[in-house]
């Protein structure tokens, strides 16, 4: 049994690294070829993504985008989050509830409204768009991850502090601010984390004009494969592995996923 | 909630802190549904994006054959996709719920790295997978298992292996914390009363993990539903879901209202399986 449980469980590892280990193959080869294992090793497609604008470019524009829509996305969630923590407001569970539904449907139907509603604006195609249409898709993770905190907070301290006289204020900047701000810091690094590997929403409202990593990818998937394309999907996933390794390492991943926080 | 003095506001500024959500959220997400829906009732016109009009065209021609074929394809690849990747998220997410916190870490670094990564990418890395030039084919090949090495794709087969990829990660994080709540002292009672393990399984932890079963699947069933370049670049054209004739029809062949018409029944779908996983949600409390 013991052993049929550790076959299963190594199986299912091996198909979750499989795709990752040939694409690490793939862009390590010499020649402009897609071969796995790789032929002849070199590190010529990493450079060449930090030295031709055609790449590096779209990933500079990739980052920036995530920044600034990651950031919009925390700036909406945290008032929101605190008011319907704090107040017994209908209007905020109801925004509440209307910030968590992009996550409950396909996006495909969050990038079609955002195309229509960029087309009626008269900008469609403008950089600005994609900021913040990804922003409104992605302000569910700041809310999901900042509401835990809130409700995980412990209540007597609040409770002791307005006792002694603090006001809200005082309570939000000493007390629960810090409390909630690895939350914060988490939501922020999922927005980010998905905002630059998001595709359909960026390509519907500015494909065109904006092109951003996935996107520029996606067209050399159907103009002709480089080498370049394994060496940024390793960049990309590397970053990723890093980002939530450190939420790993120094927050608490298994409770921020929802594991009970008592067991070891 | 748990905060101490929760209750109705005694001033305006709790209102005040809403108005700028409440603005964003309203114009960027609520407001485009709308749009959506009140354009799907609009005439399209050649050379132009739409006219403002009140017809029942476009859903005429969504409900017509083709795309009720269409719809039909991306229910059943949803559906066959979502299953086998509960199969496999169930018993692994069990078995790593029980493993040690710190233990459990990477593994979940990992599966949430790969869940953010782009479709693209997962996209392009199963079509190397499975590709003639650098795909287990030439494993097989070299194990002596295959004579000559082949290509997979595009095909079905590989066009669900690499939705279940990308959903399974998905599917583990939604089944965790139901799992690692589980109380393990009930499977250990059992087996003390003399229960052999697979017994004790299927009559102690499976019905008290049905409804975050049935929510885990219909969570993936909808993420499925919503895949866009793994069918494009996997699946043949008959296999496609409704996101990519949805855009086909938005952006190539310029007819928005169609496109928003089956964006209204894809949305009319997803947002009534949603409702009832909170159903569930809630009952099971």
């Amino acid at each position: 049994m013991m052993i049929l449980k550790r076959f299963f469980f190594s199986l299912v590892v091996l198909y979750l690294v499989a795709p990752l280990v040939i694409i690490t193959g793939v862009s390590l080869n010499a020649q402009k070829r897609l071969f796995f294992p790789p032929q002849g090793l070199s590190l010529r497609w990493y450079f060449e993504f930090f030295s031709q604008a055609e790449w590096y470019l779209p990933a500079l524009r990739s980052l920036s985008i995530a920044g600034l829509a990651a950031l919009i996305a925390m700036s909406i969630a945290l008032p929101l989050a605190y008011t319907v923590w704090r107040y017994d407001i209908k209007l905020a569970r109801m925004l509440y509830f209307l910030g968590l539904a992009p996550f409950a449907l396909p996006p495909v139907i969050t990038a079609l409204g955002a195309l229509a509603l960029w087309i009626v604006l008269q900008s469609f195609g403008k950089p600005y768009t994609v900021v913040l249409s990804h922003a409104a898709f992605l302000v569910t993770l700041p809310l999901a991850t900042i509401s835990l905190g809130l409700q995980s907070m412990n209540a007597e301290s609040i409770e002791a502090a307005t006792t002694l006289g603090a006001d809200n204020s005082t309570v939000f900047r000493t007390i629960v601010f810090p409390y909630i701000r690895p939350y914060m810091m988490a939501g922020f690094v999922f927005a980010f984390v998905l905002s630059l590997n998001e595709y359909i929403i960026a390509f519907m409202v500015a494909g065109f004009t904006v092109e951003t990593l996935p996107i520029k990818i996606f067209n050399s998937l159907r103009y002709g494969y480089t080498p370049v394309m394994a060496s940024v999907s390793v960049i990309f996933f590397l970053l990723a592995t890093l980002l939530f390794g450190l939420i790993g390492k120094f927050g608490d991943l298994p409770k921020l996923l929802g594991a009970d926080s008592s067991s070891d | 909630m748990n905060h101490p003095s929760y209750g109705k506001p005694k001033n305006r500024w709790p209102y005040f802190l809403l108005t700028y959500p409440a603005i964003m959220i309203l114009l960027l997400f609520f407001v485009p549904l709308c749009i959506m829906f009140a354009l799907s009732f609009f005439k399209r016109i050649q050379s132009a994006f739409f006219e403002p009009a009140f017809v029942f065209e476009n859903y005429v021609r969504a409900f017509s054959t083709f795309f009720l074929q269409r719809i039909g394809v991306s229910l059943w690849v949803a559906a066959v996709a979502a299953f086998i990747c509960l199969l496999i998220a169930f018993p692994f997410t069990f078995f790593l719920s029980r493993l040690r916190r710190s233990r459990q870490v990477p593994y979940l670094v990992l599966l949430i790295s790969i869940l953010s990564l782009s479709e693209v990418i997962i996209a392009f890395s199963w079509s190397l997978l499975l590709s003639k030039t650098s795909g287990i084919s030439n494993l097989l090949v070299a194990l002596k298992l295959l004579d000559a090495p082949v290509s997979w794709a595009p095909g079905f087969v590989a066009m669900l292996s690499a939705l279940v990829y990308i959903s399974l990660p998905l599917a583990i994080i939604v089944l965790y914390p139901s799992l690692s709540r589980l109380d393990v002292s009930l499977t250990e009672a059992a087996t003390t009363l003399g229960a052999s393990p697979i017994v004790s399984f299927f009559n102690v932890v499976l019905p008290n993990v049905r409804q975050a079963l049935l929510t885990t699947f219909i969570l993936v069933f909808i993420f499925v539903l919503g895949s866009y370049l793994i069918p494009q670049v996997l699946g043949r054209p008959e296999h496609w879901t409704l996101p990519v004739h949805i855009t086909d029809q938005a952006l190539l062949k310029s007819n928005m209202p169609l496109a928003a018409a089956l964006a209204m029944l894809l949305l009319i779908a997803s947002a009534g399986l949603s409702l009832l996983t909170l159903r569930l949600g809630r009952s099971q409390l």
